[in-house]
């Protein structure tokens, strides 16, 4: 009980500088999600689910200052795919730098001024409630009561080109909480694209709604500014036959959690859940998975691969549940270290709860250093330490990244990805 | 014994249709569900600071064991009862249990086993367990008809909050072996007790541990001398018998320099439609190049098949290997209790030392069960191994929780999880909830839950020798399987296949 206390009075201090918007269709939703998020408090260090990651810095009533990351030399990834391009300035939407919001087959409206009656009526808030249970999301809540933008997103038919939202960093104190709802209906497809260092503090929820045959895609990069923390919630819904995918490389960055909170409505369909990281130093990341498993023959693969060095920390929550009316379902987990030095560390919960009899789930996690025997095959064959290792580093990562379905998109990931081990002495 | 309904049990293609009828068969069919009427002294009703007086007074302790039991039983009432396990039960009124119960005509501390009540005698009779020094299996049915040349067995008898003998005591004081209760041996050797208790299972370790400190009444005491290979067996057989009563064992097995020996543990219960506490600590040391095997076939009583009655088992158990090269060995099999609440541990803080865990849970009706290990390698080169078999039938829950942890200072050190579970019915629940904790980088951490990712290297191994894949899988896994029940001593292996009889390559189809 003084625990939740301790938690409840966290929140007051919080969310007394914050303004709860009281107007349009959201005010009623925001209400709700306040009502929940004073029942459960802000996360803190004793919490099962944050056992691994401390939320202070996440939950701290200022965020900590953090300096705008610029590397100069660098193109940001995406920015040679053709793409509709989304611009947030420290957590403002910038229509100045941003593409008209307009695409065939696609609405697009954003959060801060959209309509009395709008559509994302049925999605704001409405997934991240559902994803309050069996596990508290209380910063998934706070963003729901208190964002103060973000993008509304309904497919219709095929979107010929990527969304993509870029999120640049200029204040060292900007602390932003964006909130965007997507829905793809039946038979449409979306792929969304997010990068950019964001703020110093960032907290950021997507609900994404995929009613039945729907395809949806997500590839993210973040990181790279040292000192920024952040939390994301994406939370899927899946209709019958539909399909998830999302891909997220963190390199670098402060603090992130991200979560990603899936559940299956519908029979047949498909979500893959995959994450490549790679850490240097000051670097804690942790990806924590939660898919449910609420129809029959759905497939769902989570893979997870971090690379980590000079003390960073890794870390993996993962779980599948499976409910006893979700047979045939084939449920697979992965997640995998490579430790490059003694000092850094891979924490891993991977959890499985099943309650039907005919399904197929597995789960593995390994951690280690690099394969001695294939560094030296390498360097038998004339490859120098440095690069062999950063060979082993690619080979590693390379599963995760194989979830990206777009080749272009792959590749382009997979340069950004080289350039920062590049950065980072080799490996 | 009540005939059991016959349930129809949907079961998906692969599972082995003996499993499933051995499982189904196991239900309403306790054997050891009768009760020995007997006239019992009892503490009174309820806990408070003179129960803790009374049990250590009717034990004769001295003065340093009751302010042992009374810093215990402080820091319990500011404890709370844990909640994080994945266990669903009404909650436990602690004052509605007796803490202490024993037969009125042990009050007078017999001599020897000759000496006590016949009655008590017969219950262990009924159940199979020898008190008699004599050449001969223990616990198990049908042992006449297995050549017993040469096999000993140690017992230690606890019945209820007594032991009521040890047997085979003079034999193994000549190897210096010492194997008497622990309530013997606090009076006895109260320099080793004191040195050791509370040593790897502190007082106030968790909730139900700080409560066994407390009011703990009886249970085993070993000390095995350096160099000293344990000439026998020991085991303790625990048997619950009064009405409303709570059983705290505590066990403390100390295995010096280079000893050995194994140990068996087994326990059963009376049937009845209230459900009752049992809050048992098992602590082991050991020092360098020693080994302790710890074997336990758990069967209390699970309550009837609408889960009424049975038995809550909440068990602290760990080992701690001190010295280098020090090896421990839990083997488990777990077909009892409504609740089981259970970790058995090993603290690998010794260099080059070993742990491993093997455990069957066989959770039936409405059993559940929470189960698993803990490797906490501290030493250099220290290796760990988990395999843990869970079968849930009817509708009940099993969880494996396990953790794995590397410290930074655990260089070169190596785990392997396995983990399997097998569904029977669409209305019970199989879990694995893993924590694995990895803090230096020389060290490799294998976990795997799964049928289909066995070891790559030997399944390339068993096809580059011909084998097509289902055949080199079946091998691997088969191999995982029965390295469970290899690894009991063969008392207890045939008790536990009696027990169990399962076939296990069934669980991986």
């Amino acid at each position: 009980m003084a625990q939740l206390q301790a938690k409840q009075d966290a929140l007051s201090a919080r969310i007394s500088g914050l303004d709860l918007c009281r107007e349009g269709w959201t005010a009623s939703l925001r209400a709700d999600a306040l009502t929940r998020l004073s029942a459960m408090g802000l996360p803190g260090k004793r919490d099962e689910y944050w056992r691994y990651t401390d939320p202070s810095s996440l939950t701290a009533v200022e965020a900590a200052p953090a300096a705008p990351f610029i590397a100069a030399d660098e193109k940001m990834v995406f920015s040679g795919i053709d793409r509709l391009r989304i611009v947030f300035v420290d957590g403002v939407f910038d229509a100045d730098v941003s593409d008209d919001l307009e695409m065939a087959g696609l609405e697009i409206s954003r959060l801060a001024d959209a309509a009395d009656q709008h559509w994302a009526r049925d999605v704001y808030g409405v997934l991240e409630t559902q994803g309050q249970t069996p596990v508290q999301r209380p910063l998934a809540a706070l963003n729901t009561a208190f964002a103060t933008d973000g993008i509304l997103i309904r497919a219709t038919g095929q979107a010929k080109m990527p969304i993509s939202l870029i999120y640049l960093h200029k204040s060292d104190t900007s602390d932003v909480i964006l909130h965007h709802c997507i829905k793809v209906e039946s038979g449409a497809e979306l792929t969304i694209l997010e990068n950019g260092p964001a703020a110093a503090r960032f907290n950021s929820v997507m609900e994404v709604d995929v009613a039945d045959d729907g395809r949806f895609h997500h590839i993210r990069t973040q990181g790279r500014d040292h000192d920024r923390r952040a939390a994301t919630h994406l939370f899927g819904r899946l209709g019958q036959e539909s399909s998830f995918k999302s891909f997220t490389l963190t390199a670098n960055g402060r603090m992130t959690r991200n979560e990603a909170v899936i559940e299956f409505t519908g029979d047949d369909a498909i979500a893959h859940v995959a994450g490549a990281a790679i850490g240097d130093g000051a670097f804690h990341h942790d990806d924590t998975v939660f898919v449910t498993h609420g129809a029959e023959r759905c497939e769902s693969s989570q893979v997870f691969k971090k690379v980590l060095k000079n003390g960073a920390v890794g870390v993996f929550q993962g779980k599948i549940l499976v409910k006893s009316n979700a047979q045939k379902t084939d449920g697979y987990q992965i997640s995998q270290a490579l430790l490059l030095d003694g000092d850094s560390q891979f924490l891993a919960k991977p959890e499985l709860e099943i309650y039907a009899d005919d399904v197929q789930c597995s789960h593995g996690s390994t951690s280690g250093a690099i394969d001695e025997g294939a560094l030296f095959y390498l360097r038998s064959r004339g490859v120098p330490e440095r690069e062999a290792q950063s060979l082993l580093v690619l080979a590693f990562l390379a599963e995760a990244l194989a979830e990206i379905e777009d080749e272009v998109l792959a590749e382009d990931v997979r340069i950004g990805m080289e350039n920062w081990l590049a950065r980072h002495g080799g490996a | 014994m009540t005939a059991m309904p016959k349930v129809e049990t949907e079961v998906r293609e692969g599972v082995d249709r003996e499993t499933v009828e051995t499982v189904e068969a196991m239900a309403g069919k306790y054997k050891h569900g009768w009760e020995t009427e007997i006239e019992m002294d009892f503490a009174p009703k309820g806990l408070n600071e003179d129960i803790v007086r009374l049990i250590s007074a009717k034990n004769e302790e001295p003065q340093w064991m009751l302010d042992w039991r009374l810093a215990a039983f402080a820091r319990w009432k500011e404890m709370e009862e844990p909640d994080w396990a994945m266990l669903e039960y009404p909650k436990i009124d602690y004052q509605d249990i007796y803490y202490y119960a024993s037969p009125k005509s042990m009050q007078d501390k017999p001599k020897s086993l000759d000496d006590v009540d016949p009655k008590l005698l017969a219950t262990y009779k009924k159940l199979g367990i020898p008190l008699q020094e004599q050449m001969i299996l223990a616990g198990v049915e049908g042992a006449g008809e297995v050549p017993a040349e040469g096999r000993k067995v140690a017992v230690d008898a606890v019945f209820d909050s007594v032991s009521l003998g040890t047997t085979f005591q003079a034999e193994l004081m000549k190897a210096g072996v010492i194997f008497c209760s622990i309530s013997e041996a606090i009076r006895t050797h109260p320099e080793l007790v004191q040195k050791y208790i509370g040593s790897v299972v502190p007082q106030s370790d968790n909730f139900f541990a700080t409560l066994n400190s407390a009011v703990f009444s009886d249970g085993s005491f070993v000390y095995i001398p350096p160099g000293t290979r344990c000439p026998m067996e020991l085991s303790t057989y625990f048997r619950i018998n009064a009405e409303n009563t709570g059983q705290f064992e505590r066990t403390l097995i100390v295995c010096d320099k280079g000893a050995y020996v194994s140990y068996l543990e087994g326990c059963t219960a009376p049937k009845r439609d209230t459900n009752q506490l049992h809050a048992a600590v098992v602590e082991i040391v050991i020092m360098e190049d020693a080994e302790v095997k710890y074997s336990t076939v758990q069967n209390w009583y699970p309550g009837d098949e609408d889960g009424v009655g049975g038995i809550y088992n909440f068990v602290t158990k760990r080992a701690d290997c001190r010295g280098d090269r020090a090896k421990v060995m839990w083997t488990q099999v777990e077909t009892g209790s409504a609740i089981t609440w259970k970790y058995p541990s090993c603290i690998l803080r010794g260099d080059d030392s070993q742990g491993e865990f093997y455990s069957i849970a066989i959770a039936n009706n409405a059993q559940q069960a929470d189960t698993g290990t803990k490797m906490i390698h501290l030493g250099k080169r220290t290796k760990s191994r988990i395999v843990s078999k869970g079968i849930s039938a009817g509708r009940a829950q099993n969880t494996y929780r396990g953790l794995v942890s590397m410290h930074p200072k655990a260089k070169d050190s190596r785990n392997y999880t396995q983990c399997d579970s097998l569904l029977i019915g669409d209305k019970c629940g199989a879990h694995t909830v893993p924590y694995i904790e990895v803090k230096n980088n020389s060290s490799r951490v294998e976990h795997e839950a799964t049928t289909s990712k066995v070891d790559d290297d030997q399944l390339f191994y068993c096809r580059s020798r011909g084998m097509d894949e289902e055949e080199a899988v079946a091998l691997v896994v088969n191999g995982f399987c029965k390295e469970v029940l290899q690894s009991l001593p063969m008392e207890f292996a045939m008790e536990a296949q009696a027990l169990v009889a399962i076939s296990l390559e069934g669980s991986v189809g």
